[in-house]
C-alpha cells in the first residue's frame, strides 16, 4: 500500500485541475445534459452589497443565458440590514431569508445555517456554494467547480483554490492559503488528517457538492463548517471523494487579525469535535466557549471576551420535511 | 397626415426596441462588468481586444480580425452587402493598469473607472450582434464592428486612422459609441491640437545649485501658464487653451528639477488653432533663452476641425429619434474618433449611451436603465443608416 507522500502525490496528480481545463461551455452543458444533473448555485449572504450585484449578473448571463450550466441561483440571507437581497432581487436571484426556510426548527445566526437551508430550499442534484465577497468575480468561480462533477461521477466535493504556488528568486512559496489555513488548520490537519493537507485552501467558500453528500452531512452552523465537511467526507469515502480546481486569483476584503482569531477559535471547537466523534482524543476535557481577547489603552488592558459555541445542526436526511420535499 | 403615419411607425419601432432589449438586461450588464475590470490603459489594449473578439467569435461574427494598430474587427454580412456601416468604440481607458478597476453594481448604477469612457460603449459593441438578432434586424449593408486603439493622449486616434488609412472595406457611414452622455449629437470635430511643456534645470539640483535657480521650474512653470491664460482672456469665445494637468515635484522642501504643462487648444477654425500654436511656440522661445532652464513644447496630436452640419439627414434623424424618446439632445463638438471621420468625409456621428457622472473620477458611474434609450437609439440609427442614401 502506498505511504501517504505517494497517495497525495498521485491524487494531486488526478484530482487537482485548472480552471482552463474546463474553457469549453459548449461541451461541459452538452455532458451536464447527458447525465442528466441539475445544478444550484448558493450565495450566502450577510450585507453583500457592495458585491452581490455583480456575482448575480456575472453568473446569470454567462451561466444561464449564455450557457445553460446552472439551473437556479438563489442568495441566503441571514438577515441583513442593507441592501443586499433588493440588488440581487433586481438582478433576477431567488432571494429567501434563511430565517424563512424550515421556520419550525428556528434560525441560527451563521454561515452554515444558510448553507444547510439551502439543501432544503434549493433543487439542484449539485450545489454550488459561492460566497458573496468576491471582488473579481467570474463565472469561472462556479463552472469550474462543478465541471468534475458532471465529468467524473466518483467525484463527489470539489474545493477551489488561488494562488497557485510561485516560484520566487529560487524559493517556492509553500502555498496559497490563507493565514488561518497556514497557521492553524494544516498543522491541524498535518498531523491527524495528513491526506487533507493536500487541499491548498481547505477553508475557501467556494466549493460544489453532490446532495447525496450534502444531505448526510451535519453542519456547525459557524466558522468550522468547511472543516467539518472535510473530516467528515474524507472519514466516510477517503480523499478520492474530493477534487480541487484552481481559480488563478480571487481578490476579497481581508479581515483583521481580531475576527481571524475568532474564526480559529471556531474552527478549532469543531475540529476538537470532530477528533472526539472518531476517537481520536477521547480523553478531551470540556472545551470552554469563552474565546478572550484584550485591548491595551495605555497602560491598561481589557479582556474583550466573545461566546464562541459551535452548535450543529442534523444532517438534512434526518428531517421528514426535507425527505417529503426532495422525495428522499 | 402621411407624416405623421410615418412617425407613428417609427415611435412604435423605438419603443418596442426599447422594451425588447430588456431581454438582453444581464448579458449586456455582465459585458459592461467584464469589460470594466480589463486595464486597458493607452497602448496596452490587448486584453480588452482579446475579449471583444472572444465575444465576436461566440456571436459567430465573419471576418474577425485584429490588425497591426490593435484595432478589432467583425463583420455581420448585409443581406446585399453591398453598402459598409461602421459602429466603433474606443477600447483605450485613461487609466494606469495598476489602479483598481472593481465595478460595483447597485440597484440601477454600476461605478467604477472608465465605465462611462468607454466600458460601456465596448460592451455595447459586444452586445450590438445579440441585440440585432434579438430584434429580428437583418440589415441590408455589411455592419463593421470595430473597437478602435490609441484613442487618448499620444494615442492620437491612431487605431481608427490605421483603420481607415488600410481597411479594404470603404466605409458609407459611421457611429462612434461613448458610454456618456445620452442625449449628446457630436457631428462636428473641433480644430485641436494636444501639446507638452516642459521646462527642465539645465544642471542637476545639488548643494550648490541655489534655491532660487531650482524654483525657478515652478516660478518658469507659473509664468507661462499665466502667459496662456491671457491669450484665453484675449481670444474669442471659440477658442480656448485648456490646461489638462500640471506635474513638478514630489515632496515639501526639494525644489523640483523637472515641471510638465499638458494642454490642449480648441477651436471651431483650424487657422485660429495655427494662430494659438504658433503663439505659444514664440512663448516658449522667449522662455528658452533663460539661464539655468531650459524650456520646450512639443505638439503631439493634432484634428482638423470638421462639420457634418445641423441640416444633414443623418443629424436630423438622430435629433428626432431623441426626441420620440423623451431625451433632451445636446449639440456637443468632439474631438474623439468621430475628428478622423470626418477628416476622411464619411458621415458619421458619436452617440452618448446612457447617463452618468464623475467621468474620468474613481467614482465614475453609469446609470443602467436608461441605457436601452441609448440601445433603442442606436438600433434606430443603424435602421435609417441602412435605408439611406446620403453622402457627406
Amino acid at each position: 500500500m502506498p505511504g501517504t507522500d505517494e497517495r497525495i502525490a498521485r491524487w494531486l496528480e488526478t484530482n487537482t485541475f485548472h480552471h482552463s481545463e474546463f474553457w469549453d461551455m459548449q461541451e461541459l452543458v452538452r455532458a451536464k445534459h447527458e447525465a442528466g444533473l441539475t445544478i444550484s448555485l448558493c450565495i450566502p449572504t450577510l450585507n453583500e452589497e457592495t458585491t452581490i450585484g455583480k456575482e448575480i449578473i456575472v453568473f446569470k448571463s454567462e451561466l444561464m443565458d449564455r450557457y445553460p450550466l446552472i439551473d437556479e441561483i438563489a442568495v441566503i440571507d441571514s438577515g441583513s440590514t442593507d441592501r443586499t437581497l433588493e440588488i440581487a432581487a433586481s438582478y433576477g436571484a431567488d432571494t429567501y431569508l434563511s430565517a424563512d426556510i424550515l421556520p419550525e426548527h428556528g434560525f441560527k445566526p451563521g454561515k452554515g445555517e444558510n448553507l444547510w437551508k439551502a439543501i432544503h430550499q434549493l433543487r439542484g442534484d449539485i450545489i454550488c456554494y459561492v460566497d458573496a465577497d468576491i471582488k473579481n468575480i467570474h463565472a469561472k468561480f462556479a463552472s469550474a467547480l462543478v465541471a468534475p462533477l458532471i465529468y467524473r461521477p466518483e467525484i463527489q466535493y470539489v474545493k477551489a483554490f488561488y494562488d497557485r504556488p510561485l516560484a520566487v528568486s529560487d524559493e517556492v512559496r509553500p502555498s496559497g492559503g490563507g493565514r488561518v489555513t497556514e497557521i492553524l488548520v494544516r498543522p491541524l490537519f498535518s498531523m491527524f488528517f495528513p491526506e487533507l493537507t493536500a487541499l491548498i485552501q481547505p477553508l475557501s467558500g467556494e466549493y460544489a457538492v453532490r446532495r447525496e453528500v450534502l444531505e448526510r452531512l451535519p453542519f456547525p452552523i459557524g466558522y468550522g463548517v468547511e472543516t467539518s465537511h472535510l473530516i467528515d467526507l474524507y472519514q466516510s469515502s477517503g480523499l478520492d471523494a474530493f477534487a480541487q480546481t484552481d481559480l488563478d486569483k480571487r481578490v476579497h476584503r481581508n479581515q483583521s487579525t481580531t475576527d481571524l482569531g475568532k474564526m480559529s477559535f471556531g474552527i478549532l471547537q469543531s475540529f476538537l469535535n470532530r477528533l472526539k466523534t472518531y476517537g481520536m482524543a477521547s480523553d478531551l476535557p470540556e472545551l470552554h466557549g469563552l474565546f478572550r481577547q484584550f485591548q491595551a489603552e495605555g497602560r491598561r488592558y481589557e479582556q474583550v471576551t466573545r461566546e464562541i459555541f459551535e452548535e450543529e445542526r442534523p444532517p438534512m436526511i434526518t428531517l421528514p420535511e426535507y425527505r417529503e420535499r426532495h422525495g428522499r | 397626415m402621411a407624416r405623421k403615419t410615418v412617425n407613428r411607425g417609427v415611435r412604435e419601432s423605438l419603443l418596442a426596441h426599447r422594451e425588447a432589449l430588456r431581454h438582453l438586461r444581464e448579458i449586456l450588464f455582465a459585458n459592461v462588468v467584464m469589460a470594466g475590470e480589463i486595464p486597458a490603459p493607452t497602448g496596452y489594449e490587448r486584453r480588452i481586444t482579446r475579449f471583444l473578439s472572444d465575444r465576436f467569435t461566440e456571436c459567430g461574427l465573419d471576418n474577425i480580425s485584429l490588425d497591426q494598430a490593435g484595432n478589432v474587427a467583425g463583420v455581420i454580412s448585409g443581406k446585399t452587402g453591398r453598402r459598409n456601416l461602421l459602429v466603433a468604440a474606443h477600447v483605450d481607458k485613461i487609466w494606469a493598469e495598476s489602479e483598481d478597476h472593481t465595478v460595483s453594481v447597485g440597484v440601477g448604477v454600476m461605478s467604477g473607472r472608465g465605465l462611462a469612457d468607454n466600458s460601456l460603449g465596448v460592451a455595447v459593441l459586444a452586445t450590438l450582434p445579440l441585440i440585432l438578432d434579438e430584434l429580428g434586424i437583418e440589415l441590408d449593408a455589411n455592419l463593421v464592428l470595430l473597437g478602435t486603439t490609441r484613442s487618448f493622449g499620444r494615442g492620437d486616434l491612431r487605431g481608427m486612422r490605421f483603420f481607415l488609412e488600410n481597411s479594404a472595406r470603404e466605409i458609407d457611414s459611421a457611429l462612434c459609441l461613448e458610454g456618456i452622455d445620452l442625449g449628446r449629437l457630436s457631428f462636428s470635430s473641433l480644430g485641436m491640437a494636444r501639446g507638452e511643456i516642459v521646462v527642465e534645470l539645465t544642471c542637476p539640483h545639488n548643494e550648490e545649485t541655489s534655491n532660487e535657480a531650482a524654483s525657478g521650474v515652478i516660478a518658469t512653470l507659473s509664468e507661462i501658464i499665466g502667459a496662456m491664460l491671457e491669450i484665453n482672456r484675449r481670444d474669442c469665445p471659440d477658442t480656448r487653451i485648456l490646461i489638462g494637468s500640471i506635474e513638478s515635484g514630489s515632496g515639501y522642501s526639494v525644489p523640483p528639477g523637472r515641471g510638465l504643462v499638458r494642454f490642449e487648444i480648441r477651436s471651431l477654425e483650424a487657422d485660429r488653432v495655427a494662430a494659438v500654436e504658433e503663439e505659444l511656440v514664440q512663448l516658449i522661445g522667449r522662455f528658452s533663452g533663460r539661464e539655468g532652464a531650459k524650456v520646450g513644447i512639443e505638439i503631439i496630436a493634432r484634428r482638423s476641425p470638421g462639420n457634418l452640419g445641423i441640416d444633414h439627414p443623418l443629424v436630423r434623424e438622430a435629433a428626432g429619434i431623441l426626441k420620440i424618446l423623451g431625451v433632451e439632445s445636446r449639440i456637443e463638438p468632439s474631438v474623439s474618433e468621430l475628428a478622423a471621420l470626418l477628416d476622411r468625409r464619411i458621415p458619421s456621428l458619436t452617440l452618448g449611451l446612457t447617463k452618468g457622472e464623475n467621468r474620468h473620477s474613481p467614482e465614475e458611474s453609469i446609470l443602467l436603465d436608461p441605457i436601452f434609450d441609448g440601445l433603442a437609439q442606436l438600433v434606430s440609427m443603424l435602421e435609417f443608416m441602412d435605408r439611406g442614401d446620403f453622402s457627406y
